[in-house]
């Protein structure tokens, strides 16, 4: 019952991917000379939808709130260009497994850490993890410092001498990046209504009767952080393929925070919600940056009107559809109770039930 | 030591200044309802999330089935057989009645990856959680998200949860607070019912079901075990009528 939706969703998600998929039918007659341009911002966007359900594993099914995830965003961006060979590209076949273990391992060695902490001392704590990593590559001369590092190649994806999926053609890395996103989907999409979790669930919850139970949590949860970890990884491995660099920036505490805001742009806990966000949070990003060089600015006002309004972010507006049936009769009523009644009537039934309160902070 | 299913010698709960529990002797006999009565702030809670791991001690010793416990994680005591229910409700909100007791059964048969194994066990845990909410007349509500219900069902549930643990012993913290009369004498014969296929240790103040199902009582004062006897002993305690009881009874006058 908790993660199943209704058969809108799936609908949707199935929609939007075929449109994506069939981008190159649309795309330069509807954009034209910036289609290239634009599948590579698509491109991104799908990375960014992967790290934000990595991210949501957490902060969504657990109540992890993490303020360090881009720690392994940018750790496999390293990882990628510290491995590969300067004058050929590497092979995918290892790159990708290489990528995982590293960060499989320090998600596990910093789980490990961090997850003896809880509420605000989390997020202190992975914020601190992700910052000192920052420091250290910005500093390091064998990380290129501020610069950071170029990938000159791309990793092939090759049998043989026959090439799979030629990842230097934007459409086919667009089209590899959307197969990973989509596996990384349907694997998280399977793994949070399994038994582990429902195990996770109930952490999120009430973590103390778990325990209680007999549930030893911190395993359960660092496994969780180390799936997520790896997630992050892949998804910061293909920004950095996407680039042809690895710099600071991807591992700094401004992405931490902008893929904290996609999960809750797009609706925590909910998988398709964050993916969304990440979507949104770009679309809306690009708009505003056209517009104005203050962009961050209506950035900023634009995420505290849609938390205001839509508590449960875009998954919310989809799982309940507001209803325009306003207070009083009609247009009568609007002008009795103010536009205050529009907004109260969207936010009735995405109100957080009562148990949500604080529960990310107990 | 002896046949006390659980016992404690000493047992000692300091925070800072205060000691809520106070060189406690207490003895659990094995398929018994045994009460623990007393004031508020007299250490009973405090007590028992000590003999749940929930609490560690500062002094003292906690042994069940001879070996002793004390210091180990909650988790570890509850795969013990020590299943308990808390004061305040505490169960998964968003969770489904079954659900609820599905979670609570899968621990104690296998965990996550047994379940994930074997067909068989994952039936085995349904099976189970089925029947912890059949023992409590909650069968018709299986699917009913648990934040969904009434209070009473709510308290209900989280005796179903102690149950599909299959546990030996069941601490069970105040299970009849707050609830009406006709929902007590529900539980009480719940509770009833339990009796003799469990140990129960129980903290009530409705001393008309204390009275109705506990072979044996302990009185606490202060943190201190003031009297430990059957329930007649209890009642002819001076001791207890005076401390206690007594009090109760001037305070009314």
């Amino acid at each position: 019952m908790l993660h199943r939706y209704p058969k809108r969703v799936p609908i949707m998600m199935l929609t939007l991917t075929a449109i994506l998929v069939l981008y190159p039918l649309w795309g330069a007659a509807l954009i034209g000379d910036g289609s290239e341009f634009f599948l590579e911002k698509l491109t991104l966007m799908l990375i960014l939808g992967l790290f934000a359900m990595s991210l949501d594993l957490l902060v969504g099914v657990i109540g992890l709130v993490s303020l360090g995830h881009a720690l392994f965003f940018g750790l496999a961006g390293y990882t990628l260009a510290m491995a590969s060979p300067s004058y050929s590209a590497a092979s995918l076949w290892w790159m990708m497994p290489l990528v995982m273990l590293v960060s499989a391992l320090s998600a596990l060695v910093i789980g490990a850490l961090v997850l003896r902490t809880r509420g605000i001392f989390f997020i202190m704590t992975t914020l601190a993890f992700g910052q000192m990593l920052y420091y250290l590559v910005s500093d390091a001369s064998f990380t290129g410092g501020s610069d950071g590092l170029f990938i000159m190649f791309k990793p092939t994806l090759a049998i043989g001498d026959l090439t799979l999926i030629d990842l230097e053609n934007p459409l086919h890395f667009f089209y590899f990046v959307m197969g990973v996103t989509l596996l990384a989907y349907l694997f998280l999409h399977w793994l949070i209504r399994s038994y582990f979790g429902q195990v996770l669930d109930g952490i999120h919850d009430n973590e103390h009767r778990m325990q209680a139970l007999g549930y030893a949590t911190y395993g359960y949860k660092l496994a969780a952080f180390v799936i997520s970890g790896v997630l992050a990884g892949v998804a910061g491995m293909l920004a950095a393929m996407q680039y042809g660099f690895a710099n600071p920036a991807q591992l700094g505490w401004h992405l931490s925070g902008e893929v904290l805001m996609m999960v809750i742009l797009g609706g925590m806990g909910t998988l398709f919600g964050p993916l969304l966000g990440a979507f949104a949070y770009e679309l809306l990003h690009y708009a505003f940056e056209h517009l104005t060089v203050y962009w961050q600015l209506l950035m900023g006002l634009t995420i505290i009107l849609i938390v205001l309004v839509l508590p449960k972010g875009l998954a919310g507006l989809i799982l309940d559809p507001p209803r325009f049936r306003l207070p009083g009769a009609g247009m009568k009523g609007l002008f009795r109770s103010g536009p205050a009644a529009l907004f109260k009537a969207r936010l009735g039934p995405a109100l957080p039930h009562e148990h949500d309160e604080g529960r990310h902070y107990e | 030591m002896n046949s006390a299913l659980l016992s404690t010698r000493g047992l000692t709960c300091r925070f800072g200044g205060l000691t809520a529990v106070d060189r406690v002797d207490f003895d659990v006999r094995p398929g018994q309802v045994h009460a623990i009565l007393g004031p508020n702030g007299a250490g009973k809670s405090t007590l028992i999330n000590l003999l749940s791991g929930e609490l560690r001690p500062s002094e003292g010793e906690i042994h069940y089935r001879q070996r002793p416990i004390h210091g180990l994680p909650a988790h570890r005591v509850a795969r013990l057989g020590i299943g308990r229910s808390h004061q305040k409700t505490n169960i998964f909100p968003r969770l489904s009645c079954l659900e609820n007791c599905r979670l609570a059964a899968r621990i104690h048969l296998g965990g996550v990856i047994a379940s994930w194994r074997s067909r068989a066990t994952a039936r085995q845990v349904d099976e189970r959680a089925e029947q912890a909410l059949a023992t409590c007349q909650l069968s018709h509500r299986a699917a009913t998200p648990a934040n969904a219900m009434s209070y009473g069902e709510q308290r209900q549930l989280q005796i179903a949860m102690v149950l599909a643990t299959a546990p030996t012993l069941m601490l069970l913290d105040e299970p009849l607070a707050g609830m009406g009369r006709e929902e007590t004498a529900r539980v009480t014969e719940l509770l009833g019912a339990l009796r003799g296929d469990y140990t129960l240790v129980l903290i009530e103040h409705d001393m008309d079901s204390v009275f109705a199902l506990a072979e044996r009582i302990t009185v606490m004062v202060d943190g201190r075990v003031l009297e430990t006897g059957t329930t007649d002993t209890i009642r002819g305690s001076s001791k207890v009528r005076d401390v206690y009881l007594g009090r109760h009874q001037q305070e009314e006058a």
